[in-house]
Formats: structure tokens, sequence, C-alpha cells
């Protein structure tokens, strides 16, 4: 078994990640094309790249974005470790069920139903649309991605640290802050990640939740879209992509250091005894 | 030697257990209340204004229901007269009944397409030595970070009459200049777009299913006198199963309801339901037939969302 | 103080046998459900201070909710639990006086040695400086000062089970509770550290509750025992009378090998019990406290090493404490050799024999024909 790859799924991986990439590492290589037309090379620049520098618009989309992304991460993430303790720890109480499949069912409804229902309700109630309504739309249905995420972990917490805790004269709520939260911390930085991620990348819950004056970068990208492919269009979605990216890797590398370092700390343990 | 007074008193019993109550109360009832003000309420209003009449006016709709004004009895009194006039409306126009037909089928369609692409590349996968996988997973997860909106919008470039994919095929000779392949704006293009945008979702599962397969019962089978080839029918693929079902769900349920993919890359006799919405909401201004439609769509997704949840719990039981 | 103080103090001490003693625990008819299953049913048990004290069963016995109701972590579905006088029903576990050193450890992992053993000590807002004070004494106490400040994972399991008994020592409790303490050592580490526990009880003048499955670990360290099965207490006593005097087939049975055998009660003289086995065609007298009424179904205990095995047939005997039969199994464990003989009924009986000279004259090899006999005061009279 110690064999490499045989050539059949050598063959399947490339061809698949192939699949994956290609199109971004194109759209990405063409954000630097020097000329207008998309499909035609003309040599290297950077010059949509300055282009969108000068786009006032663009740089406001961007601000809102930040914006929205940061708060609605923020507020999504304490929300949806609540109801991630809640559905792992309580098992009783009334209308559990209605509350585990309110916190499921945004993960699989289509987002036009969310938006749609949403915009609804802000209607009713008389609430001017803009920035508050689009934060908490996106709280709304990233709270159930963060809530996914943290219960994953806490269902395989050991509850027999927290026990000691309480043992050793811990009030609950201290317990909580001082044993379980920093060691469901991992969960809950990628839960807040994956929150603002999500928040940065929506467009159809923002479209409808959002009003004059409060414009995403989503939703500027998407308008300019409609009218045609555009260097500067392809420019804009480079420097997200290497953001969301370096972001992600970069966590993804700490997360599997820290994991490493504590293997071989455990080996050595393991051998030294 | 120190030792901590026995047994504190009584009250100090229920001071404990009526903070732990409180906590309780404020850790089910805070997220409880945000999911029930913002994704229930949101809901049922959009049942009630699918019962409405359409009106040209701010809100577009006249309301069926006002509490204030009618009061309890009021309300129950009207219900009786509920308007059904925008669900009949939906059946009298086959535009509806035929997006919602067209997008159940392109749904699935993709979601076969993205199967047979996946399970080979999760396989792969899988078999890698096991230095390999962090970094393969990692890669398959990468797009899935990346902006949703931006990965549609990379194959314009590739598919449109004077993309990228026609000028490597003319290259090559095998286009005709004169009649580039015309493949953005047709429903083709927006299979693509569905493979290729929700693929993560079919082969996490599947990778995680097949990773976790025990390779002595590979070699148990051939040790029993089975070729490869009726081992991975009767040993792997049975026991990947779920990790098929998961994905499939994951990729057909969202895909019904896609917006962005048929709008971006879809033309105009591609109907899919998630479109027709977006159209009745933001262009003609129908908000009770948007409404309807959101109701049936949802009634679409009901029974596929019941069965994956179901599968899932079942799946968390027998693996712990 | 010094062990050689304190040895024999312990000979000695049996404040159980003392009816003006007062329990520092006591659980009284305690019954705790969950749900349908009923874990632990009306049970009454008094345990004193200074003693080192064993639950010994099977799992899902009740011994470890037992243990719990006295932590804090479950309540009495029925019955009050006492400690030092006081009910503690209803007490959260944080402000009990009690600690636990749990089967897992349960070592915080985000914490080093020092702030795991000074973890309960903060809690108690104890200045840092006689956290300090106290934490260096418990690294001293469990040899552990090189590791203070190692994480949990960088030390071996041995480690990490020292490290969990000086948490739960440091805020000095009026008991500690250990659940399963030894169960994730090996052999060897598990039998040095039995008397590692022994000594440090015995040295800190505490009172200790060990939960285990393993009747051997309790038996080494305990000075009582309390046999449980399906929620109830079976018998509690010292050691050496749970060997010895069991109470009934389920405490012979569980504690130690031993063969048993099935007969009726014959009437005889006083002091002794007459059972006759009709299977085997022997009959069995015993001496013993326990003297059931003539004509009952009753068992007969014996210990495979107070069995004798001897080639001819033991010369008094006349069919009583003695039975033939023939060798089926030998172990040689080194030490002893352990015989399995079948008797004519097809039962199989168990035999030790210490190997006390190296070469034997006429060893006894399988298939042989040989005898089994036992003095009279050799084994106990069971009913049911």
């Amino acid at each position: 078994m110690n064999k490499g790859p045989s050539w059949f799924n050598l063959t399947s991986i490339t061809l698949g990640m192939a699949f994956l990439y290609l199109p971004i590492v194109l759209l990405v290589i063409y954000s630097f094309n020097a000329g207008r037309n998309v499909a035609i090379w003309e040599g290297w620049s950077t010059k949509w790249y300055f282009a969108l520098w000068q786009d006032q618009q663009m740089l406001d989309a961007a601000w809102v974005t930040i914006r929205v992304g940061l708060l609605s991460a923020s507020v999504a993430t304490i929300l949806g470790t609540m109801a991630a303790i809640t559905l792992v720890r309580h098992s009783r109480f009334f209308g559990r069920s209605l509350f585990s499949g309110m916190v499921s069912a945004p993960l699989v409804l289509p987002e036009v139903i969310l938006g749609l229902s949403l915009l609804l309700l802000f209607v009713s109630i008389g609430f001017d649309r803009g920035f508050w309504t689009m934060t908490i739309a996106h709280i709304t249905f990233t709270m159930c991605y963060v809530a996914v995420v943290v219960q994953s972990r806490l269902v395989s917490f050991d509850r027999t640290l927290e026990e000691a805790a309480l043992d050793l004269g811990c009030p609950p709520l201290r317990t909580f802050f001082s044993i379980t939260l920093p060691l469901i911390l991992p969960a809950v930085i990628s839960g807040w990640m994956l929150a603002f991620t999500l928040s940065l990348d929506d467009l159809v819950i923002a479209s409808f939740t959002t009003g004059p004056g409060a414009t995403t970068l989503p939703i500027k990208i998407y308008s300019q879209v409609r009218l045609g492919v555009s260097p500067q269009i392809n420019a804009i979605c480079t420097i997200i992509i290497a953001v969301v990216s370096v972001g992600a890797i970069v966590a993804s590398l700490q997360l599997k250091r820290a994991e490493t370092e504590r293997r071989r700390a455990e080996q050595m343990a393991a051998a030294g005894r | 030697m120190t030792a901590i007074d026995v047994a504190a008193p009584a009250s100090d019993a229920d001071t404990g257990a009526r903070t732990s109550a409180l906590g309780r109360l404020l850790v089910i009832g805070i997220p409880y209340a945000w999911m029930a003000f913002f994704f229930l309420v949101p809901f049922l209003i959009v049942v009630k204004i699918s019962f409405s009449e359409t009106a040209i006016a701010i809100p577009p709709y006249t309301p069926v229901f006002d509490f204030a004004v009618d009061g309890i009895a009021g309300t129950i009194a009207k219900l009786g007269e509920l308007s059904l006039a925008t669900y009949e409306f939906l059946t009298t126009d086959s535009l509806y009944w035929r997006s919602y037909l067209s997008s159940v089928w392109i749904a699935g369609t993709s979601t076969v397409i993205t199967l047979a692409i996946g399970y080979p590349l999760a396989y792969g996968m899988a078999r890698c030595p096991r230095e390999w996988r962090p970094m393969l997973l990692m890669m398959v997860i990468l797009p899935f970070w990346t902006s949703f909106l931006i990965r549609v919008y990379a194959w314009i470039g590739i598919l449109s009459r004077e993309g990228l994919l026609n000028k490597l095929l003319i290259s090559i000779g095998l286009v005709d200049p004169a009649q580039p392949l015309v493949i953005l704006s047709t429903t083709t293009a927006v299979y693509i777009g569905i493979v290729y945008s929700y693929l993560p979702f079919m082969v996490l599962p599947l990778y995680a299913s097949l990773e976790k397969l025990d390779e002595t019962l590979l070699e148990a089978a051939a040790d029993l006198g089975c070729t490869p080839w009726r081992a991975f029918w009767q040993v792997t693929f049975p026991l990947s199963l779920p990790g098929v079902i998961a994905g499939c769900f994951l990729v057909f349920i969202p895909a019904v309801g896609e917006f962005v993919i048929p709008d971006l890359l879809g033309g105009s006799e591609t109907l899919m339901i998630g479109k027709t919405l977006w159209t009745e909401f933001f262009n003609n201004r129908d908000w009770p037939v948007a409404s309807a439609v959101a109701v049936i769509l949802l009634l679409i997704l009901v029974i596929p969302i019941v069965l994956f949840q179901n599968q899932q719990a079942k799946a968390q039981e027998t693996g712990r | 103080m010094s062990k050689q103080a304190i040895g024999p103090i312990r000979r000695s001490f049996a404040p159980w046998d003392d009816p003006a003693a007062k329990p520092l625990i006591e659980y009284r008819g305690v019954t705790k459900r969950f749900g349908d299953f009923v874990a632990v049913e009306n049970l009454d048990l008094k345990i004193y201070t200074r003693e080192f004290f064993a639950l010994l069963g099977p799992s899902g016995c009740g011994k470890t909710t037992l243990m719990r109701m006295l932590a804090g972590f479950e309540d009495p579905t029925q019955g009050d639990v006492i400690l030092d006088g006081k009910s503690v029903v209803g007490v959260p576990p944080y402000r009990r006086p009690v600690n636990m050193m749990f089967q897992s450890y349960a070592l915080f992992p985000h914490m080093n040695v020092e702030q795991n053993i000074g973890f309960g000590l903060k809690q108690d807002g104890m200045s840092k400086a006689d956290i300090a004070v106290r934490v260096a004494e418990m690294l001293k106490l469990v040899k552990l000062e090189p590791f203070a400040k190692r994480k949990p994972h960088q030390l071996s399991g041995g480690q990490r089970q020292r490290v969990a008994l000086a948490r739960s020592l440091a805020k000095r409790p009026k008991v500690l509770l250990l659940d399963e303490p030894l169960g994730a050592l090996d052999k060897k580490l598990r039998q040095e550290t039995q008397f590692e526990l022994m000594d440090l009880q015995q040295e800190l003048g505490m009172t200790f509750l060990v939960v285990t499955h393993d009747q051997e670990e309790a038996m080494t360290v305990a000075d009582r025992i309390a046999v449980m099965d399906k929620g109830k207490i079976i018998q509690v006593a010292t050691p050496s009378e749970i060997y010895e005097q069991p109470n009934s087939r389920y405490v012979a049975s569980f504690i130690g090998d031993v063969n048993m055998f099935e007969g009726k009660t014959v009437p005889t003289a006083d002091g002794i019990t007459r059972i006759e086995c009709g299977a085997l065609g022997m009959a069995i007298e015993s001496e013993g406290s326990h003297k059931p009424a003539a004509g009952e179904a009753a068992w007969f205990a014996v210990r495979p090493e107070k069995v004798r095995l001897t080639s001819d047939a033991p010369p008094d005997a006349a069919g009583v404490n003695a039975v033939p039969g023939e060798v089926w199994d030998i172990a040689y464990l080194g030490d002893m050799s352990i015989f399995h003989v079948k008797l004519a009924n097809g039962q199989v009986m168990t035999a030790t024999r210490a190997n006390i000279s190296r070469i034997v004259d006429k060893p006894i090899g399988w298939d042989d024909k040989v005898w089994l006999s036992w003095d009279r005061n050799a084994g106990v009279v069971l009913q049911g």
C-alpha cells in the first residue's frame, strides 16, 4: 500500500482540480491584460487595478461590504455559538425541534426565499431598508453556519473537563469562559471566518434587503457583470479572491501547525514514559 | 489543614440553581427569539401575502388581515375570504409550472453530472498518500470560500462567443471561426455553472465517507477472490453511499432555487424558478405572485430537505 | 507524621465496628433513576473519616452514579446524602468540599501543570503567593517538580495521572473521590501507583472514596469494599472478609476464582454444615457462621488455592470434602500452576499449586487421575 497513487487516481485528481481552478486562474491572468477585450491578450498591465482605485463607487461598495461583514459575522458568531450550545447541551425545552429546524433550514433553503421573506418583514414593520436591514439579514443566515461549525466541535467536547472545573469550585458561567470557550475557540474562529466570507459573497439576500445608499461589492459587481465582462471587474474579483484565499490558507495552516505540534509533543511524552 | 466549610447553606444552593436557570433561559432564549422573529415570522408574512390581491401601491398588495383594524374575530372572519387569486393565476400561466419543472429537471441532471465528476475526484483523493490529503482537501475547500458570484462570472469570459474556449477551439481548428460555439446564454452553460459551483459540496461528503473506508476490507475482498472492479461495486460503493446521498442532496436542494447561475449564464429559454421569482419581484413588482412562487418552491423542497435531515440524523447515530 | 507511626494505628483502624462513631458520609435510602432505568436503588451506606473506601462492581452497577451524587453532578431521586452531618442534596458541585479525580483525568489542555493544580485554589480567591506555595507543595508530593510548566499533552500517562491527583488534592477536600483512578495505566505502573496512593492517603490523613471495577485494585488499596450489583450493595466488608467470607455467590465469584458446588443441607452436629452433592456422590462438611436450615438448597464455595491436589485418595476422606477427577488443563504461571480438573459429572474444578521447589519428583500431568480435597474450614456455605 506504500506505492504512489495509481494513474487513474492521478488523472481524476488532476482533471478535477483543473476544472475547479482553471476558470479562476484565467480570470486572474486576464485581470492583468493591457487590452480592454477580455479574450485577446495584449500584454501585462496593472492599469485596471489603478482604475479601481479611482472608482469611488467601487471603494464605497467595498467599505460597506466590509462593515456589514465584520458586524454581522461578529453578532452571528455570538448567536450561532449560543444556538450550538442550546442544540448540543439542552435536550429538552419547549419547541426544541422547531428551533433546530429553524437553525438548519437557512443552510438549505434557496437564498431567494430567505431574501424575499426578510424583505417583506422589514416592509411590514416599516423598517427603512439599508445598511442595518442587510446586516440583520446576514446575521440571520450566517449564524446558522456558525451554529453548525461550533456544534460539530461541541459534540466531541469532553464534558468531564467542565465537570472537573465545577468540582474544583468554579461556577458555571466562569467555567464556560475559562474552560469551554478557550477549547472550542478554533471552531468559533472558523465559524466567524465562514460567516464573514458568506456575508462578503452574498448577492441575493443583500439585493433583497438593501436600500438606497447601501450597495455592497457583490451587488455592484453583479450590476456591471450584466453589462458584460470587463477587465476592471476581473481586477476587483482578483483582489477578493486573493484576500479570501490568503485568509483561508493562513488560518488552515495555523490550525495544522498547532495540530502537528500537539501530536509531536504527545509522541514525545509517550516515548519518554 | 484548612478545610472548606461543608455544605453551603440551602439559600446558596438556591441562588446557584437560579443563576443557572437564568443562564439557560438566556442561552436558549436569545437565538430562539432571533430566529423566530427574523426567520419564522418573515415566512408567515410570505404565506400571508401570497393570499393577498395585487395592487398598484406601495407596498404593492392589499393586505388580507390587519390585526389593528379587524381584531382577532375579524381576522378569523376574513380567513374565509382568503384570496386564492394568485395561486389560480399560477396555474393558468404555464410559465410558472414550466419553471418549476425545468428547475427540478436542471437541478437533478446537474446533480447526476456533479456526482459523476465528483466521485472519481473524491476517490482519487481518498486513495492518495496520507501526506497529500490535507493539501488536496484544502484545494477543494478553497473555491468554496471564494465568492460564488466571482466563480460564476469567471465562466462568462470562457464561454462567450468571443470567449477563451472558442478561441482555443478555433486555434486548434476544431471550430469554424465564422460559426463559433454558442454556449453562453444557453441551458448548457447553466449546467456547467451548477456543476462547477457545487462540485465542492459533492466532493466533501464523498471524500469523508471514502476516506473512512478501511483498506483491509478491499484486501479481504481480494483475498476472497473478488476482482478490483467487483470489489469496488460490492464493497467500496455501498460503503460510500451515505456520502453519495449527502452530496446529492447538498447539490440538488440549493440548485433548484438557484438564481445567480441561470441569470448570468442562462439565456431567455432557460427557465428556473429562482429567476422567475426574482423577475416577478424586482421587474414586475408583483409581490403576491412572488410570494406564492416562494411558497410553492418551498413546498417542492420540503420533501428532499426532510429526507436529507433524516439521513443526516441517522448517519450521526450510526457514526457514534 | 511518619509512616512507621501510622502503621500500627491503621492496623487497628476500624471505626465501622464502633457504634458510637459518626460517619463522615452517609447515604440514606438513596434511589436514583434515569428515566425508567434505576441506577441506584434504596441504598444505605456509611463511610468514616480517614477511611479508604472502594465501590466495586461491574460497569452499570451504579457505583459511578453513587460517587457523582456525592460530587454533586447528580441529585438523588429519593433519599438523602449527608456529608459531615449536613445534607448536600441540591448543593451545586462548585460549593461542595469534595474533589474528584476523573477517570479521563480531565486535565485542562490549555493550561500547564501548575495552572491545572492551582485552578481550584484560584476559584477560592486564594492569593497568588499562597497558591504558588500550595502548588509547589503539591508538585513535590507527586514528584512532578520539573514538569511544572508543561502542558498535559507533553506528559506521559503516569505523569498525567499524578497531575490529576495533585489537582484534586490541592484544595484539601474533606473527601477525595477517585473514579477508576488507575484504569488508564498499564499493569506494572498500576501496581506501583496503588501503593503510592495508599501511602499518600495515610500521609494526608484524608478520606478517599474510590470507584473501580478492578477487584485487585480494590483489594489492594481499600480499608473496606462495597461490592455492588444492579444498583444495590451486596456486601460491605474489609478485603479479607470479602474474599474469605463472601455473603453470596455473586460476591464469591466476582472476587477472585472460586469453585462452587450445589447440594442439599442435611442435619448434623453443632457447628458443622453438611451438604450432600448427589451428582458427585460426595458430601461437603463446612465449619462456619452461616448455617442454613436442613433440607435447603445451598452452595459451597472454595478457593482454588485452598484445594489440595493429590495423585492418591486422601486416606481419611471417606467421600467427605474429597472428589476424584481427571486433569483437563494445566497453566504454568511461574510462581504457581493452575489445574483444571474434570469431575465425574463434567464439572470443571480449579486448583492452584504454588511451585515451591524447582524440580518435582512425580509431576502431575495431563489426563492424570487425581484427587481434590480440602479442609472443613477451607470454604463457605452460601445460599441462593
